[in-house]
């Protein structure tokens, strides 16, 4: 195996394991503290993503374009669970599938309404060419940037969540909850600005990702999925957890689709290699869900205790 | 949630009966007004109502919710497509692989998710029913991610085949009525109320001796069954079969018919069904924006009747009571 390359998918896999890890950081809190399945946390991504998109249209810069739709979002996300997320917390989780499942159809036909099917976002010109990060390999230096925010929100959510006042009333939120509430923590208000810190992320995330993917109605529904096997890997409403299972989840999922297409190519017949090389790829990732689970049931780092 | 096992009153019998008289002599009725496709319509109706009745047994009786069901309907249309596609029409031979493929299937994923609970069950059957959308999408051979086109059609007698959209309407109807028939049977037996046991308290219904994992699992695998016989329906309906029939939002709106309808209710299934399609359809004559419209109703169910359609006759009756007791 060609180091080289093995050392550019193992930065596509950061990357995209850091991005993960954004977009579970404030699902994970209101999963595991609240009780809440939230499914129209991607709709926040895909919200933030166009808004980002639409700034840029408005400023041409990419930078207050990201800026401000981190602004908007995390508005409009604290709006949302003061107007209606709120009230479901108390109810089963059947009704919070069905109110937040309506809410996904609400939020992608408001996007559709608002700013069409799709919009244009491009990343900064500045950061169009390739960097040389060794010898041999040029490396998009917008990638860098993607992964050096990435880098940058983890450490300082890590220290939000551990070294801070806020953090700890969080941390025991998530431990105990009732518990806490005895000792006058106001969970309520404080999960307001924990989910508006969530939907911010997600913003961030959605513009940074937006120049690699499409911005278009709907992707948010692709991206929940993964977020939620990254939680349930974590184990449910561990910041942790969410950071060790988006990494997990990243790389499993980028290696995968490189890394074991190529192998399959070399030990199977070309046609087999062709037909299950996506498959296989595509399932890695529940395979490895599924392989956590059947160890430890309560994920890798169980919040409760 | 329990109510008392009763024997049908009067009036629902007398409705029962007119829905059953309404439904058979709805496509002549639909064919005297000349609107044909709302035949086209009524089956998919009747279609999703089976799934979504499928799925209210392992949801509303069971108690497991389940988040992949689509990965059944999807994976019984994909059997039938396929084995239209390798020229096998007999319908006993498309019900029998369905039914042998999906309860084979639904077997070993119950096997595994069923040793979870809570949420964590939620999202192990999310996670191998995403594992089966991934693996429909790459069956190079049988379209891939692009769908398969049904060359031909399950063929009942020599002649007549699914294809005549009445035909699939009263093969569907009759399996429906049969569902519902095995269901109102099933409940008040003693497999059934243990499985309405092991809902309300699985440990109670554990201590009470019951084997709760073997039921769960054969309630899971019948459901997968029948989910499947839905999708051999679906796919002759639509005569054409993608990925897109096991990705996560179908079983999303699966789970959506049962809530609206009424969760562990035997008319459940077929209410959400008809309530959310119909809704698609009139809203969607009027405009595009029809999930807009969709998603804003099914918020304000959520917030105002909580225990679905097929439970608001009997709210309207304790809020008369209410008001006529001082």
């Amino acid at each position: 195996m060609d180091p080289v390359f093995l050392l550019e998918q193992s930065l596509n896999g950061l990357q995209f394991g850091l991005m993960l890890f954004l977009l579970t950081a404030g699902l994970t809190l209101v999963f595991g503290v609240m009780d809440m399945i939230n499914l129209a946390h991607g709709s926040l991504y895909m919200v933030g993503a166009f808004v980002a998109a639409w700034l840029q249209q408005l400023t041409g810069s990419f930078v207050l374009a990201v800026g401000g739709s981190v602004l908007i979002t995390a508005a409009f996300g604290m709006l949302l669970e003061m107007g209606l997320l709120r009230t479901l917390y108390a109810r089963d989780h059947l009704s919070q599938v069905l109110a937040t499942f309506a809410l996904i159809l609400i939020l992608n036909d408001g996007v559709k309404l608002v700013f069409g099917t799709d919009l244009p976002l491009s990343a900064p010109e500045a950061l169009s060419g390739p960097v040389q990060i060794a010898p041999g390999l040029p490396y998009p230096s917008y990638r860098l940037l993607i992964l050096g925010v990435g880098v940058a929100l983890a450490v300082v959510l890590y220290l939000l969540v551990a070294r801070t006042r806020l953090g700890a009333l969080v941390r025991a939120g998530a431990s105990n909850r009732p518990m806490a509430e005895a000792m006058g923590v106001n969970i309520r208000g404080l999960f307001t600005l924990v989910f508006g810190i969530g939907a911010g992320l997600c913003a961030v995330a959605g513009a940074l990702l937006g120049p690699l993917l499409a911005v278009q109605v709907g992707m948010g529904e692709h991206i929940l999925i993964l977020a939620f096997v990254v939680i349930v890997i974590g184990g449910i409403g561990s910041i942790r957890g969410a950071l060790v299972g988006a990494l997990l989840v990243g790389f499993v999922d980028t290696l995968g689709r490189t890394l074991l297409q190529q192998a399959l190519r070399e030990v199977l017949p070309p046609q087999w290699a062709s037909a299950a090389g996506p498959a296989l790829a595509s399932v890695m990732v529940y395979v490895l869900m599924a392989g956590v689970l059947a160890f430890k049931p309560q994920g890798l780092f169980p919040a409760r205790g | 949630m329990t109510r008392p096992v009763s024997e049908p009153g009067f009036a629902q019998r007398a409705t029962l009966l007119g829905v059953a008289v309404a439904a058979l002599a709805l496509p002549s009725l639909l064919t005297v007004l000349g609107a044909d496709y709302y035949i086209s319509f009524a089956s998919r109706v009747i279609i999703y109502a089976i799934a979504a009745t499928s799925l209210n047994l392992v949801l509303g009786y069971g108690g497991m919710v389940s988040f992949g069901h689509a990965a059944f309907f999807g994976l019984g249309a994909y059997v039938t497509a396929i084995a239209i596609t390798e020229g096998l029409l007999s319908p006993l031979a498309h019900a029998g692989l369905v039914v042998l493929i999906c309860g084979i299937v639904a077997a070993a994923i119950g096997a595994v998710a069923l040793r979870t609970r809570g949420v964590y069950f939620i999202m192990s059957t999310l996670a191998f029913a995403q594992m089966l959308f991934y693996v429909c999408n790459s069956i190079k051979g049988y379209g891939g991610d692009e769908g398969l086109n049904l060359k031909a059609r399950t063929e009942l007698v020599a002649g007549l085949t699914l294809k005549d959209p009445t035909t699939l309407y009263f093969v569907a109807l009759a399996l429906l009525a049969l569902l519902l028939w095995a269901v109102s049977r099933f409940v008040p037996s003693r497999l059934g109320r243990a499985v309405v046991a092991m809902r309300d308290d699985v440990d109670r219904a554990e201590a009470l001796g019951f084997a709760t994992y073997r039921l769960q699992l054969a309630m899971f695998t019948a459901a997968g069954m029948i989910g499947g016989l839905a999708g051999l329906l679906h796919a002759n309906a639509q005569g054409y079969v993608s990925p897109g029939l096991l990705h996560w939002t179908q079983s999303g709106t699966l789970m959506v018919m049962v809530i609206l309808g009424g969760v562990g209710r035997l008319w459940g299934g077929v209410l959400g069904a008809a309530t959310l399609l119909l809704l698609q359809e009139v809203v969607g004559l009027y405009t595009t924006h029809w999930e807009l419209a969709v998603g804003v109703v099914l918020l304000a169910f959520v917030l105002f009747a909580r225990n679905g359609l097929a439970g608001l006759p009997q709210a309207w009756r304790e809020r008369r009571a209410r008001k006529a007791a001082p």
